[in-house]
C-alpha cells in the first residue's frame, strides 16, 4: 500500500490554524496592553506635575483633620486618614448588614403575599413590586431624606411613639440597653450557650442519620441558646439597663439616636431591594413543580412536612444565588449614601479624603479594591455553595 | 520534501479514492478514541459503519470534516490533505455535507432559509438562484409544501429530510451521515432511509454510521465494523452477513439481528 | 336516564357560585374561608387608608404650582427655549423611525406596537403639558403611523439592513439637531451638551448608553466564550472588575481621572461625555454576562451544523449563534436596560443636570422651598412611566417571539 504523509505537510504560517490562533491572541494582548500603557504613562506624567511622588500611600498616616457625623469606633479629627477610611468602611457594613436583614424579611413577606390565593393581598404585593422596581433608587433615597425625614417636626415638637421613640428631623431616638458590670460575664454565658447549642445540633444530626428522621435542628439550636441566655439573664445582676431617651431643651438625651441620614439610606435601600427579593422568592417557590407537592401528599406527608422536607429545600436552591446577588447589589448601592450625607466608605474616601489630599489613584484603588474583594469573596462562597448543591443532585 | 509528497499523491492515480484515512489516531485526554484507523473510500461508493456504541464510529466520520481534530495519521479528502491549513479545512468542509443524529436545523430560520443560508453566504450564490435550488431539493426530499415553516413545526422525519436537503444545497461530493435515524420515531425512519437510498442511487459518495442493518444490507457497497476505536473488519454486505471473520463482529451481529 | 331521581332541575341546579360568575369569583378569590375573609377585610382597610392619605395630599395639601413653573426646566434643562423646536423635530423623527423600523423588522401591527403607539397619548395625559406640547405629541404619534404606513410601500429587498441604515441615519440627524451647526449666527447655533438637561438628558444618556454598551457587551461575551485563552482571561478580568464595583465610583473616576489618562493637550472631554463613558463601560459588563447566558443556552450541535455547511466562524456567529442567543435573553437584556435608565440618575451626583439633578436645583431655589414632595413625586412618576413601559413592552415581545418559535 502506498504511504502518505499528509500530516507532515506544513501549511504556510498565514493559513495555519494554530499559528493564526496564537497570532490573533498576541495581537489583541499587544493592543490592550499598549492602550493600558499609553493611559498609564499619560497618567504618571500628569501626576508627576502635581505631586513630587507619583504614587504613594504614606499620606494615610497623616492627620485627617475633618469630622465624621457618625462612627462605630472612636474617631476624632486628630486621627489619621486611614482611621477615617475604616470608619467609612464600618458604616457601610452597618447599613448593609441591617439593610440585608430587614429587606430579606420584608421581601419574603411580599413575595409570599404575591402568591396568596387572596386576590387583594396578591394585588397589593404586585403593586408594591411594580412601583418600586421601576423607580430609580437614588430618587427614592433623596425622596426619603428630603421629602420624609427632613419634613419631620423639630425636636421640640417631635412625634412620640410608645417606647418612647422620638421622631424628629434630627433622626429617631429609641430606647437602648446600656451594659453594666455583669455584661461581660453575660456574653461569656451566651457564647457557652452557643457552644452547647452546637453540641445539641451535632447530637441531633447523628440521631437523625441513625433513624433517618431529621429533627428540627435549627429550632432546637435556637431553643438551647435562648434557654441558656434566659438563665444567665435571671442569675446575673442585670447585664443591661434600659435607657430611655428624654426630651431636654432642643435635643433628646440618652437612648440611641439613629441619624436622619442613616434612616433615609436604610429605608430607601430596604424598600427598593425588598421589591427585588420578593420577585426572587416568588420565582423560587413557583419553580417547585406542582407535581412535587402532589407526590409528597400522595406519600402521606402532612402539609407542614411537605413544606419543610420537599418544597423548601428545592425552592431554596433556586432562591439562594439570585438572593446573594441582591445582597451584593444592596451593599454596592449603599455607596449612594453620598447623595444624602451619610458617611459610608465611598462618601468618606471617594469624596472627603480625595478632595483633601488630591490622591485620586490611591483612593480609587483602595475603594475599588475594597468593593471588589467583597464581591469576589461573595462569589467564591457562592461557587462553593453551588458546587455542594450540585453534588447533592447527582 | 513534504511538498513533493502531496504533489506526488495528488496525481498518483488515486483520483478514484476520494477519502483516504491512514493510521488515524485520536485521543480525548487519556482515552484513545481512534486507534490507527485505515480506510479508503472510492468515489460513488456507499460505506456503512457499524459497531457498538462508544466504538468511535461517530468520532471517525467527524474527523473527516474536522469537527474533531485527529492527532496522528493522515486524512486526505478529494486530494486535499486535512491539516491545520485553514484553506484546506474550508475546502473540505464545502465539499462534504453532514447529517446529524439530532438534525441540528437552525430553529430561528425557516426551512427555506436553512437551506439557502450556506449557498448564499459561502458560495455567494444569488438569492433567487439559491431559492430555486432549495425548492428543487425540497421537491426531491418530498416536502416542498413545508418551505416557509419553522423547523419546530415539522415532525422528526421531515426535519431530517430538510437537514439532508440543507447539506445537498452546497452540492457536496461526499455526504457523511451520523446516525441519521437514531433520534426518530419508528414510523418515520423509512421516509428518511428512502431519501438516502435514492441519493445513493444517484452516485453520491456516502459514509453512513447507522444501526439500520436492512439499509446496510441493501444499499452499502462495503460495511466497516468498528469496536474499541479500531476498524476490526471491512467487507461487502454478503461477506458480513454470511461469514463474518472476527469473533467480535459475530457477537455484535448476533446481538443486533 | 330512566331513574326516578326526581325532576332533573332538583339536582342539576347550578350552585350559586356557578350561576353568577361574579359571586363565584368573589368566593374563590376573596372569601374562601374565615381566615381569607379576614385578610380581605384587612387589605381593604389598608387600601382605603393609603388611598385616603394619598388623595388628600394630591388634591388638598400638595402645592402643584412648582411643576408648571419649572416644567420646561424639568423637561430639557438649560436647552435654550428658542431652540426647542429642534428637540420636537428629534421626537417627531424618532416616532417616524420607530414606525418605519417596526414595519421593516416585525411586519404587522401587533402586541408591543400598540404599547409603543400609546406612549405619546399616555404622555398627553400628564396634567402639566401645555396645549402646544400635546399637539407636538400628537404629531409624533401621527409621524410614527405614517412611517409604518409608508415603509410598507418602500421597494426594499433586505429589510433588516434597511432598518439599520434608517437607525444610523437617525442617530446622525439627531446629533446634528441637538448639537447644532457651527456658527453662532446660523439657523442652528450650537448648544453645548452641558446645557442639555432634565428628562431630555436622562433619555439621551440611557439611549446612547444602551446603543454603545450593547455591541461592546456582545464582544465581551464572545471574548469570554472564546477558545483563545488570552482573550478569555482579559474579558473575564474586565467583566468581573466592573461588576464588582459600584457605578458611582466609576462615575467619579470618570470625572476626576479620565482627563489624566489622556495625553497632554488632548481637548477637554465634556462632563456629560465623561459620564456617558463611565455608564457605557459599566453597562457593557452586565450586558456581556447576560449575553453569555444566551450563548451558553445554545446546543453544541448548532455550532457543528454551521461548521459542517461551511460557514466561517464569523458567519456562524452572525447568522446562527447570535440571533438565537439574543432572542433567548431578551427579557434579561430589557431588564438591564431599564436598570441602566434608572442608573443614569447617578450623574446628578457629579454635577450634571439630568431630571434628578434639575429637581435638586429646583427644591434648593428659595422661591420653591418646601416643595420636595411634589417635585420628587413627579420625577419618580416620570421615571416610572418609562421603565414600566419598557418592561411591559418586553413582556409582550417575549410572548410574541415565543409563539414564533414553535
Amino acid at each position: 500500500m502506498q504511504t502518505i504523509h499528509a500530516s507532515q505537510v506544513k501549511p504556510p504560517f498565514y493559513r495555519d490554524e494554530r499559528i493564526l490562533g496564537i497570532i490573533s491572541q498576541v495581537l489583541i494582548v499587544v493592543i490592550v496592553l499598549g492602550l493600558g500603557l499609553f493611559f498609564f504613562s499619560n497618567m504618571i506624567s500628569g501626576l508627576r506635575e502635581k505631586h513630587s511622588v507619583a504614587i504613594s500611600f504614606t499620606f494615610l498616616s497623616q492627620g485627617a483633620g475633618f469630622d465624621i457625623g457618625e462612627s462605630l469606633i472612636e474617631y476624632s479629627r486628630e486621627r489619621t486618614y486611614f482611621r477615617a477610611f475604616v470608619v467609612g468602611l464600618l458604616n457601610t457594613f452597618q447599613v448593609a448588614f441591617l439593610g440585608i436583614v430587614i429587606a430579606t424579611a420584608l421581601g419574603i413577606v411580599i413575595g409570599v403575599m404575591r402568591l396568596s390565593t387572596n386576590f387583594l393581598i396578591s394585588r397589593i404585593a404586585a403593586v408594591y413590586i411594580e412601583i418600586f422596581r421601576n423607580i430609580p433608587l437614588l430618587v427614592l433615597l433623596i425622596f426619603w431624606a428630603q421629602a420624609v425625614f427632613l419634613k419631620l417636626p423639630r425636636v421640640a415638637e417631635a412625634f412620640v411613639l410608645p417606647g418612647p421613640i422620638f421622631l424628629s428631623n434630627r433622626g429617631i431616638a429609641i430606647p437602648w440597653g446600656i451594659p453594666t458590670e455583669s455584661w461581660g460575664t453575660f456574653l461569656i454565658v451566651l457564647v457557652a450557650g452557643i457552644l452547647l447549642g452546637a453540641v445539641v445540633v451535632y447530637l441531633l444530626r447523628e440521631q437523625g442519620k441513625r433513624t433517618g428522621r431529621m429533627p428540627l435542628v435549627t429550632l432546637w439550636f435556637i431553643v438551647t441558646v435562648a434557654a441558656v441566655g434566659f438563665v444567665g439573664w435571671i442569675v446575673l445582676p442585670q447585664p443591661l439597663t434600659l435607657e430611655q431617651p428624654k426630651l431636654e431643651g432642643f435635643n433628646t438625651q440618652g437612648g440611641k439616636i439613629l441619624s436622619q441620614q442613616f434612616m433615609a439610606l436604610l429605608s430607601g435601600l430596604v424598600i427598593y431591594t425588598a421589591a427585588f427579593i420578593a420577585e426572587v422568592v416568588r420565582a423560587g417557590i413557583q419553580s417547585v413543580s406542582k407535581g412535587q407537592r402532589e407526590a409528597s401528599t400522595a406519600l402521606g406527608l402532612t402539609a407542614g412536612q411537605t413544606l419543610r422536607l420537599i418544597i423548601f429545600p428545592q425552592a431554596l436552591r433556586v432562591i439562594i444565588p439570585p438572593l446573594t446577588s441582591q445582597y451584593l447589589n444592596l451593599t454596592k448601592n449603599s455607596s449612594l449614601a453620598i447623595a444624602i450625607g451619610y458617611p459610608d466608605l465611598f462618601a468618606v474616601a471617594g469624596n472627603t479624603i480625595l478632595n483633601q489630599t488630591g490622591r485620586e489613584i490611591e483612593m480609587f484603588t483602595m475603594i475599588m479594591g475594597t468593593y471588589l474583594s467583597l464581591s469576589l469573596l461573595t462569589s467564591l462562597l457562592m461557587n462553593m455553595y453551588n458546587k455542594r448543591i450540585r453534588l447533592v443532585e447527582r | 520534501m513534504a511538498e513533493n509528497d502531496t504533489a506526488e499523491m495528488a496525481d498518483n492515480g488515486t483520483a478514484e479514492e476520494i477519502i483516504i484515512c491512514q493510521d488515524v489516531c485520536k485521543w480525548f485526554g487519556d482515552f484513545q478514541a481512534l486507534k490507527d484507523c485505515n480506510l479508503r473510500v472510492q468515489a460513488q461508493e456507499v460505506v456503512v459503519i457499524i459497531g457498538p456504541s462508544g466504538s468511535g464510529k461517530s468520532t471517525f466520520i467527524r474527523c473527516i470534516n474536522r469537527l474533531e481534530e485527529h492527532q496522528a495519521g493522515d486524512i486526505i479528502v478529494d486530494g486535499i490533505p486535512l491539516t491545520r491549513d485553514v484553506r484546506n479545512i474550508e475546502q473540505i468542509r464545502s465539499e462534504t455535507g453532514m447529517v446529524f443524529q439530532q438534525f441540528n436545523l437552525f430553529p430561528h430560520l425557516t426551512v427555506l432559509e436553512n437551506i439557502t443560508l450556506a449557498p448564499i453566504h459561502v458560495r455567494k450564490m444569488r438569492k433567487d438562484e439559491a431559492r430555486d435550488t432549495a425548492m428543487g431539493l425540497l421537491n426531491r426530499v418530498g416536502i416542498p409544501e413545508q418551505a416557509d415553516k419553522y423547523p419546530g413545526q415539522l415532525s422528526g422525519g421531515q426535519q431530517q429530510r430538510v437537514a439532508i436537503a440543507r447539506s445537498l444545497a452546497m452540492s457536496p461530493k461526499i455526504m457523511l451521515f451520523d446516525e441519521p435515524t437514531s433520534a426518530l420515531d419508528p414510523e418515520m425512519i423509512k421516509e428518511v432511509l428512502d431519501v438516502m437510498q435514492e441519493l445513493a442511487e444517484t452516485g453520491m459518495t456516502m459514509l453512513v454510521v447507522t444501526h439500520e442493518m436492512g439499509f446496510a444490507r441493501e444499499v452499502a457497497h462495503r460495511i466497516v465494523f468498528m469496536d474499541g476505536g479500531e476498524i476490526m473488519e471491512v467487507g461487502t454486505p454478503e461477506h458480513f452477513f454470511t461469514n463474518a471473520q472476527h469473533e467480535r463482529t459475530k457477537l455484535f451481529l448476533s446481538q443486533i439481528l | 336516564m330512566t331513574t326516578a331521581a326526581g325532576t332533573p332541575s332538583d339536582r342539576s341546579v347550578l350552585p350559586i357560585t356557578e350561576r353568577y360568575p361574579l359571586v363565584g369569583w368573589l368566593r374563590r378569590n376573596l372569601f374562601s374561608d374565615v381566615f381569607n375573609s379576614l385578610l380581605t377585610l384587612a387589605a381593604l382597610a389598608f387600601i382605603i387608608v393609603i388611598a385616603r392619605i394619598f388623595l388628600r395630599w394630591v388634591f388638598f395639601t400638595a402645592e402643584w404650582g412648582v411643576i408648571p413653573a419649572n416644567f420646561n426646566l424639568l423637561m430639557r434643562g438649560q436647552y435654550p427655549a428658542a431652540e426647542a423646536w429642534r428637540l420636537w423635530l428629534v421626537i417627531y423623527l424618532l416616532g417616524a423611525v420607530v414606525g418605519i423600523c417596526w414595519k421593516l423588522i416585525v411586519g404587522q401591527f401587533s402586541g408591543a406596537a400598540r404599547v409603543l403607539i400609546a406612549i405619546p397619548f399616555v404622555l398627553m395625559l400628564i396634567p402639566f403639558f401645555s396645549m402646544g406640547s400635546r399637539l407636538n405629541l400628537l404629531i409624533t404619534a401621527v409621524a410614527s403611523g405614517a412611517g409604518f404606513f409608508i415603509a410598507g410601500y418602500l421597494p426594499i429587498q433586505r429589510r433588516g439592513r434597511a432598518a439599520a441604515y434608517f437607525l444610523i441615519a437617525y442617530l446622525v440627524v439627531m446629533l446634528v439637531l441637538l448639537r447644532g451647526l457651527p456658527g453662532e449666527e446660523g439657523p442652528m447655533p450650537p448648544v453645548q451638551p452641558i446645557l442639555w438637561g432634565g428628562l431630555l438628558l436622562s433619555l439621551l444618556l440611557a439611549f446612547f448608553g444602551i446603543t454603545l454598551s450593547f455591541p461592546l457587551g456582545v464582544l465581551l461575551a464572545l471574548g469570554r466564550q472564546s477558545k483563545l485563552p488570552a482573550v478569555r482571561i482579559m474579558s473575564v478580568i474586565y467583566i468581573e472588575f466592573i461588576r464588582g464595583v459600584p457605578l458611582i465610583s466609576l462615575l467619579f473616576m470618570g470625572q476626576v481621572m479620565l482627563q489624566l489618562f489622556l495625553p497632554d493637550g488632548f481637548p477637554l472631554v465634556d462632563r456629560v461625555l465623561r459620564a456617558l463613558v463611565a455608564i457605557t463601560l459599566f453597562s457593557a459588563a452586565y450586558t456581556a454576562e447576560n449575553v453569555r447566558g444566551g450563548l451558553q443556552s445554545i446546543p453544541r450541535g448548532q455550532y457543528e451544523a454551521a461548521q459542517a455547511v461551511g460557514l466561517s466562524a464569523y458567519q456562524s456567529t452572525i447568522h446562527i449563534i447570535m440571533p438565537q442567543a439574543l432572542r433567548a435573553v431578551i427579557p434579561v437584556l430589557v431588564g438591564q436596560f431599564i436598570s441602566l435608565f434608572k442608573d443614569t440618575t447617578l450623574v446628578a451626583l457629579v454635577g450634571i443636570f439630568d431630571l434628578l439633578g434639575i429637581a435638586r436645583t429646583i427644591i434648593s431655589n428659595p422661591d420653591w422651598l418646601g416643595t420636595q414632595q411634589e417635585v420628587f413625586i413627579v420625577v419618580a412618576v416620570l421615571f416610572w412611566i418609562f421603565s414600566y413601559t419598557m418592561s411591559y413592552a418586553s413582556r409582550r415581545l417575549e410572548r410574541r417571539l415565543g409563539v414564533g418559535e414553535r
